[in-house]
């Protein structure tokens, strides 16, 4: 290689610094990084959500405030199925690796219940949070909490019915390149999306809960 | 069973619209009709609406982007002609109408003009330049480009049914709530512009995933023409900056549609956050649409005045630092909102510092220029054209930018005629340029010279006599958006600046008609060699029109200039001095999944802006359904034999031969 770079260099006054670029990157890694790149403007959007909810957050309205309203069992119950979630779906991205079919469906199974089961939790706490009337239009605060925690939820439920389809598709039709490239960024997504309810739960609930 | 939609949203009472509106329903149907009686349409549906090709895909924003052209443009028209008889009267347009004909117009022309044309741009060369034979997902791409024409047509179906916003081309609220916009005007925006802005966001990953993975055998990042750099620094911005858009027109969704208190004047929202937050987004928008109009010029004027680029590495700087500190000087946008001294001063001497790269770049084109051969042709007309008129704009940008002036200019005309004037100057300027200069590339036949400078021509002095005057107009008082006033001393300003809409209305006669004859004289005009302009990257070592797959054999790049380095080996030891090895090559299939989406997208769209609650939920099972279709493609490759690979690519060759002695030459 260091051959093929001498021969050209006197062509390029930049050859000493110019690393040598060896061409197009093979599929897997074209199609990881553009999804990371997805992920990167997924979080700015959340970022927004974030900093509109630190702007709104003291904005009651005369209405309750985080502290009077959040249950932080719920919330630790919740936390613990979303990163158990993530457990499993890396053993559903080891399955895929080592392509057993019967662990992938497995672990994808348990990860979409876990999903669910914290789903079913958020949805209690909303309708619960709407029955004593702190609903998203009683104040600017619930609104901006409303629509944070619920971007979240939005995404975790695409994130199952995204999962779904995987496992149909393994199902059907195996552990195919593309469709091992589609697990890889599932499994990125399924993540990033337990960054983002780190982020919530520190910022909205455990600081919310303090004050 | 239809939500809000009743017959009573059609406006029978107002013939402009309605006219307007019927006379292009009518064209869009004679066109398909002609389409289907000629059989043209599988044609079309084969070769451009399924094509996952990155150069059609091109083609059609760019003309997607020439069509809303027309549609803003017309807008534009009625704006002037209303404010140059509107001296103590109504004028013809009824406030409500005009209020939405400028906020049609900006959005229009932002989200659908100059948006889609450099989006066409990047889209139809960087492949070639970075010499590789797709983009990095080309299915995706067809499905931003159909999503953006879903955008477009739903803005435009505003104009027969129901309204458009009369918000201006950024909705602030609280005018933008329903209490102050009932009507269906701002959801039309919002929809139009979330579905178009996931097209834009899916082409921003694209492009970025394209010029960061995909670039062939020692294309490394510094040998890259800058058009792919500003590519780059744009696509970033996007990435990073839509989301903001995206986010913020959500909530404002929140507000109208369920009763949120975001930006409400109740219940403790703040309008002031909807300001910073689409800011956030909208100054780094600007540098969006004007980055890749600097990478035309920076590829046009080397090509025409025969030399490399002064200062490339400072021009990959300039380009990197604008796509930094664009993200800087939001706040400079609403200096009145008494953000205090400091804040304000902070943010004017961040806008002021944006002028330094600026000035690099332009220094850099100068300097190329200098002691060159220089051809004067069209690009490079409009080069020069924007580097006169963008120091202009640019100056009365950085006069803005110094806050306790920016109180008396802040939404007076001033304000509109700078930012037409970079915009204008800077980003379509650039985008004529790159039409004309890729034209070639993209059909194998060169734009009509003649017509192409007479286009220029109107364009230039229509712009000086159309801007300048508002210039003068907002210094004497007058603010933006008007719709009637009585100050007669605006009144001769305003007069000049409707003549200047017409000597630009006759630029646009001209490049159309500059379409129309380059496509009947195209034999006269055809360029066999696929390098008309003598070009130095590797958009022009492949044919014009290029093969599907681009290069036959990936290009081997050794240094910056990678197809002048190519041709001046040529020149010394002959073209074919070893033979090719041609492989086979998998090229991506067609597929409708874009246009397909589009579909339930528009659907949804409308029946969202209507509240017609069943059909958003058709709209959105169809959209699952395409997803798990496309998922389920068994063959998504098709392979083009090696042997067919070397037979388009030696008639290719033998076109070329003759044109090896010419540049080696220079």
């Amino acid at each position: 290689m260091s051959v093929v770079a001498m021969a050209h260099g006197h062509a390029d006054p930049h050859h000493l610094h110019a690393a040598e670029h060896e061409g197009p990157a093979p599929k897997r890694i074209v199609t990881g990084f553009g999804f990371w790149i997805f992920l990167l403007s997924d979080i700015v959007m959340f970022s927004c959500f974030f900093a509109t909810y630190g702007v709104l957050v003291g904005e009651t309205n005369g209405g309750p405030s985080g502290a009077q309203l959040f249950d932080l069992k719920n919330v630790a119950i919740e936390t613990a199925l979303l990163l158990l979630s993530s457990f499993t779906c890396g053993m559903a991205s080891i399955a895929a690796d080592m392509r057993n079919n019967l662990w992938f469906q497995i672990s994808m199974a348990v990860t979409a219940l876990f999903g669910a089961g914290f789903l079913a939790l958020e949805a209690i706490e909303f309708i619960d949070l709407v029955e004593r009337g702190a609903g998203p239009s009683r104040s600017a605060f619930l609104s901006a909490f409303f629509s944070l925690v619920g971007c979240h939820g939005l995404h975790v439920s695409a994130g199952i019915l995204w999962l779904l389809t995987m496992m149909a598709q393994v199902f059907a039709k195996g552990f195919r390149a593309d469709i091992q490239r589609r697990i890889l960024c599932f499994a990125l997504f399924w993540h990033a999306l337990d960054i983002i309810w780190v982020a919530v739960f520190s910022v909205v609930y455990l600081l919310g809960s303090a004050v | 069973m239809f939500g809000k939609l009743t017959l009573s949203a059609i406006p029978f009472d107002q013939p402009i619209p309605l006219i307007s509106g019927g006379v292009v329903v009518l064209l869009i149907v004679a066109v398909l009709a002609w389409v289907v009686i000629k059989g043209h349409l599988p044609y079309l549906w084969n070769e451009w609406i399924t094509s996952v090709d990155h150069k059609r895909i091109g083609v059609m924003y760019i003309f997607l982007a020439m069509l809303m052209l027309l549609r803003g443009f017309a807008d534009a028209l009625m704006m002037r002609g209303q404010q140059a008889v509107a001296l103590h009267s109504d004028g013809y347009l009824p406030p409500e109408h005009y209020n939405q004909v400028f906020s049609a117009h900006g959005t229009i022309m932002i989200f659908f003009v100059a948006m889609p044309f450099v989006i066409g741009l990047m889209n139809l060369v960087v492949p070639l330049q970075l010499g590789v034979r797709d983009v990095a997902f080309p299915t995706l791409n067809s499905v931003g480009f159909w999503l953006t024409a879903t955008g477009a047509l739903l803005v435009n179906i505003s104009l027969v049914v129901g309204e458009f916003a009369r918000t201006g081309w950024l909705p602030y609220p609280p005018l933008s709530e329903l209490n102050y916009s009932p009507g269906v005007g701002v959801d039309y925006y919002l929809w139009a512009l979330q579905i178009s802005g996931v097209g834009t966001l899916v082409a921003g990953v694209n492009l970025t995933t394209t010029v960061l993975k995909l670039r062939t055998k020692g294309m490394t990042l510094l040998r890259m023409p800058i058009f792919c750099w500003t590519t780059l620094a744009s696509n970033l911005l996007i990435v990073a900056a839509f989301p903001i858009l995206t986010a913020t027109l959500a909530m404002l969704i929140l507000d109208r549609y369920l009763g949120f208190h975001f930006f409400t004047n109740d219940g403790g929202g703040n309008v002031m956050m909807f300001m910073n937050l689409i800011w956030a987004w909208g100054h780094p928008e600007v540098y969006i649409l004007v980055l890749p109009a600097f990478g035309v010029y920076s590829e046009v004027v080397p090509t025409f005045s025969g030399k490399p680029l002064f200062g490339y590495r400072s021009m990959v700087l300039a380009t990197m630092a604008i796509c930094v500190i664009s993200f800087m000087v939001w706040l400079h946008h609403f200096f009145t909102m008494g953000a205090g001294p400091e804040v304000n001063a902070i943010f004017g001497i961040a806008s002021m510092i944006i002028a330094v790269p600026t000035g690099v770049k332009i220094y850099n084109w100068l300097f190329t220029m200098y002691g060159g051969r220089v051809r004067f042709t069209s690009p490079m007309l409009w080069s020069l054209g924007f580097m006169v008129t963008f120091i202009i704009g640019g100056l009365t940008g950085v006069l803005v930018a110094v806050p306790p002036a920016d109180f008396l200019l802040h939404n007076s005309l001033f304000l509109v005629a700078h930012f037409h004037n970079v915009i204008i100057g800077g980003v379509l300027f650039g985008a004529f340029a790159g039409y004309t200069y890729w034209f070639p590339k993209a059909f194998g036949f060169r734009l009509h010279e003649g017509w192409g400078k007479a286009a220029f021509w109107f364009w230039l002095v229509g712009f000086y006599v159309a801007f300048m005057p508002l210039y003068a107009a907002g210094f004497l008082g007058m603010t933006r958006r008007m719709q009637h006033y009585d100050v007669p001393e605006w009144r001769p300003w305003l007069l000049v600046a409707g003549v200047g809409a017409i000597l630009i209305l006759i630029g646009i006669v001209c490049q159309v008609t500059q379409l129309v004859v380059s496509i009947a004289q195209r034999e006269k005009l055809r360029d066999r060699t696929g390098d008309p302009w003598d070009g130095r990257s590797l958009e022009w070592a492949t044919a014009s029109p290029p093969p599907v797959f681009n290069f036959a054999v990936m290009p081997d790049v050794t240094g910056e200039d990678a197809y002048w380095l190519i041709k001046a080996h040529a020149k010394q030891q002959g073209l074919e001095a070893k033979a090719p090895d041609y492989r086979d090559v998998e090229m991506p299939k067609n597929s409708p999944t874009g246009f397909v989406s589009a579909f339930f997208a528009t659907i949804m769209g409308f029946a969202l802006i209507w509240h017609i609650w069943w059909m958003v939920i058709l709209g959105l099972v169809g959209a699952f359904a395409t997803f798990v279709a496309f998922a389920w493609r068994d063959h998504d490759e098709y392979v083009i034999p090696a042997a067919e690979v070397e037979r388009i690519d030696r008639t290719n060759i033998e076109e070329r031969r003759g044109l090896v002695t010419i540049a080696g030459g220079a």
